[in-house]
C-alpha cells in the first residue's frame, strides 16, 4: 500500500475513533468472550472424554462397517423388512390421527377466549408442557412396559407426545382468530356451541390441517426409530442387525428408509399445498 | 319478512348446489382416508381389547410412578425421592454438555459448508449441489441410526452420541444458513467488491456481518433442541441422563422415573429460558441497529 494512502487511512482513524479499528473496550470484550467460549468448548470436550486419538482409531472401524455395508442385501428378508416399513408408516399415521382427534377438544378447553375460567387452561397448559417434555422415544420406553412390545406401544407415544404439541398449537391459533365472526354468530342468537362450530372451527380448520400434515412427516422420521426400543417398526430389524453385525442389511434398511421418508415429504408438502389453495380460494371468494 | 326468508332461501340454495358440487370429492377423501385408516389398524395391531387393557394399565403406572409428597413431611419425602440427586445432576450436565459440543461442531461444520451451498455465492453448480445433497442426507438419517453406529465403532458412552448429534445438526443447520445466505441484499456486497476483494474476503466482509445474527439465533434454538436429542440418545449407550433412564423404566424402579423425568423437564425448560432469553435480545438489538441504519445515513 501506498505509505501516503496509509497516512490519509491513519489520520481518517484518529478522526473518527472505531470506524477504522475497533475501539479498545469492544475489542477487549470481544477477544475475553471467545477466550471464554473456547476455555467452556475444550473443557467440556475433556470432561466427555473426546480424543483425537480415539477418534482416529474408531473412523478405522468406521471404514471397516462402511466396506461391510457395500453392497446392501436382504438376505431373503425383503418381505419382513417392507411390512416393518408398513408398520412404521402405519404408526405415524395412526399416532397423527388419534392426537388431532384428542387435541383439538383440548385446543378449545385451552384457549383464554373459549373458557373464561383461567385454572381450567392454566392446569390443561401446565400438564401439556409436561406430556410435550418428555420425549417420544422415552414415552414408546415407558408404554413397552405398559402394554407390551410392538406397535401399538409406538403409536400411543407418538399419540401422547404429540397430542401434547398439537393442542398447545390449536389453542394458540383459536387465541388469534379474528373475533368478529363469533360476534355475528352470537348477534344471530346462536349459543357457545354455535359459535365454536360455525365461527372458530372453519378459522382454525386450515392450521389443524397443515400441523397434522407436518406432524405426519415429522412422525415418519421418528416411528423409523421406535423399534430400537421395541415399539414396533423398522427400527427393530435395524437395532437388531446392528446388533449381529449384519452390515450389509443395515446399509439395505437405511437405504429403505431414507425414500420412503423423501416421499412421505414430498406428499405432505402437496397435501399441505392444496390445503393451504383451498383456503385462499375461501378468501378470495 | 318475506325478503329475509328470500335471502336465507337463496343461501341455502346456493350451498346445497355447493355441496352437490364437491360431493363426490368429499366423498372420495373419506373413502381413501377410511382405507388408509384400516389398513393402518391392521398393520399396527390395534385392538380394542388392547386398548381397553391397556389405558388402565396406564393409568395405574402413571399413579405408581408419582413419588408420595405430603406437606408435613415434605423435606424428608422430597430427600427419598431425590435420593440419588448427586449422580442424577451430573449426568444432567454431561447431557447438556453433549448438546453445547455437538451444536458448536455442528454448527462449524454447517457455516463453512453454508457458502458453497447457497447458490448467490457463485461457487459453481456442482459443489452446490454437493453441499446441499451432502447436508441432505446428514438431515434425513436419524441422530439415533447414527448414534448406533458410532456406538459400534467409537465405543459406549458420550463420544458417539456428540459426533451422532454433530452430524445431524451440521445437516439441519447447513440447510438454515444456506437459506439466509440466499437473502442477503447485494448492496453492501458491492462496496467491498469494488473494493477489489477477493471472494472469501467478500463473505468474511460482505456477508458474514450480514447473516451472523440470524445465524447465532438458529443455533441457539438448535441447541435447545439437542439438549432433548442428547436426553435420549443414552437409550442406545450414546451417554447423558438416557442411559440411567432407560435403566430405571427397564427395571421397574417406579419412583427413580418420575425423579428423573421431572430433574429433565426442568433442565430443558431452564435450558429454553435461558437461550429464549438470549435469542429475543439479539433479535431486539437487530430491530433497532435496522431502524438506526437509514436515520445514519
Amino acid at each position: 500500500m501506498l505509505p501516503q494512502r496509509q497516512a490519509h487511512i491513519e489520520a481518517f482513524a484518529s478522526r473518527h475513533p472505531g470506524t477504522v479499528y475497533p475501539l479498545a473496550g469492544p475489542l477487549w470484550t470481544r477477544r475475553l468472550f471467545w477466550s471464554g467460549f473456547l476455555i467452556c468448548f475444550f473443557a467440556a470436550s475433556i470432561h466427555l472424554g473426546l480424543s483425537f486419538e480415539r477418534f482416529w482409531r474408531g473412523l478405522g472401524d468406521l471404514g471397516v462397517i462402511m466396506r461391510q455395508m457395500w453392497p446392501p442385501t436382504h438376505h431373503g428378508f425383503w418381505r419382513e423388512y417392507i411390512g416393518a416399513l408398513g408398520e412404521t408408516l402405519a404408526m405415524a399415521f395412526l399416532g397423527t390421527l388419534a392426537a388431532s382427534l384428542i387435541s383439538l377438544p383440548l385446543g378449545f378447553l385451552g384457549a383464554r377466549n373459549v373458557v373464561k375460567s383461567w385454572p381450567i387452561h392454566f392446569g390443561l397448559r401446565r400438564a401439556l408442557d409436561v406430556v410435550r417434555g418428555v420425549d417420544t422415544l422415552v414415552w414408546a420406553l415407558i408404554f413397552v412396559s405398559v402394554v407390551g412390545l410392538g406397535p401399538f406401544a409406538g403409536i400411543l407415544a407418538i399419540a401422547l407426545n404429540d397430542t401434547g404439541v398439537l393442542a398447545k398449537i390449536y389453542a394458540e391459533a383459536i387465541e388469534n382468530i379474528d373475533r368478529r365472526s363469533s360476534e355475528a354468530v352470537r348477534a344471530a342468537g346462536g349459543t357457545e356451541a354455535d359459535v365454536a362450530r360455525l365461527a372458530i372451527f372453519p378459522q382454525v380448520f386450515p392450521v389443524l390441517i397443515a400441523n397434522s400434515l407436518y406432524f405426519f412427516e415429522a412422525n415418519t422420521r421418528s416411528a423409523t426409530i421406535l423399534g430400537v426400543v421395541g415399539a414396533g417398526g423398522i427400527g427393530y430389524f435395524l437395532a437388531d442387525r446392528i446388533r449381529v453385525n449384519a452390515w450389509s442389511d443395515v446399509a439395505f434398511i437405511i437405504l429403505l428408509i431414507l425414500p420412503t421418508v423423501a416421499v412421505i415429504d414430498i406428499l405432505s408438502r402437496w397435501l399441505r399445498g392444496l390445503a393451504q389453495g383451498r383456503q385462499r380460494n375461501a378468501v378470495m371468494r | 319478512m318475506t325478503h329475509v326468508s328470500d335471502a336465507i332461501g337463496r343461501v341455502e340454495a346456493a350451498r346445497r348446489a355447493q355441496m352437490r358440487r364437491t360431493g363426490w370429492k368429499t366423498l372420495l377423501f373419506g373413502g381413501a382416508l377410511a382405507v388408509l385408516i384400516g389398513l393402518s389398524l391392521h398393520q399396527g395391531e390395534v385392538s380394542w381389547t388392547k386398548f381397553i387393557t391397556g389405558l388402565p394399565r396406564f393409568g395405574a403406572y402413571i399413579i405408581r410412578i408419582l413419588p408420595d409428597l405430603s406437606f408435613a413431611t415434605l423435606g424428608a419425602d422430597l430427600q427419598g425421592w431425590m435420593w440419588n440427586l448427586p449422580n442424577w445432576l451430573k449426568l444432567l450436565f454431561d447431557t447438556v454438555l453433549i448438546a453445547f459440543v455437538s451444536t458448536v461442531m455442528g454448527a462449524i461444520i454447517a457455516f463453512f459448508l453454508s457458502f458453497p451451498a447457497a447458490r448467490n455465492m457463485g461457487f459453481g453448480r456442482v459443489s452446490t449441489q454437493l453441499a446441499r445433497r451432502f447436508f441432505e442426507f446428514l438431515r434425513t438419517v436419524p441422530e439415533l441410526v447414527f448414534a448406533l453406529l458410532f456406538v459400534f465403532a467409537f465405543g459406549l458412552g458420550p463420544m458417539a452420541g456428540v459426533l451422532a448429534i454433530t452430524l445431524h445438526t451440521a445437516g439441519v443447520l447447513g440447510k438454515m444458513m444456506s437459506e439466509i445466505n440466499e437473502t442477503i441484499t447485494d448492496r453492501s456486497l458491492e462496496g467491498v467488491i469494488a473494493a477489489g476483494a477477493s471472494r472469501d474476503r467478500v463473505i468474511r466482509l460482505g456477508v458474514v456481518p450480514q447473516v451472523a445474527p440470524a445465524f447465532v439465533s438458529y443455533i441457539l434454538l438448535r441447541f435447545e433442541i439437542n439438549v432433548r436429542s442428547a436426553s435420549v440418545i443414552g437409550l442406545v449407550g450414546a451417554g447423558g441422563i438416557g442411559q440411567e433412564l432407560m435403566f430405571v423404566i427397564n427395571q421397574f424402579i417406579y419412583r427413580d422415573i418420575s425423579a428423573i423425568l421431572a430433574l429433565l423437564i426442568v433442565t430443558v425448560a431452564i435450558v429454553d429460558i435461558v437461550s429464549e432469553t438470549i435469542r429475543h435480545r439479539i433479535i431486539a438489538s437487530e430491530v433497532s441497529h435496522a431502524s438506526a441504519t437509514p436515520s445514519a445515513h
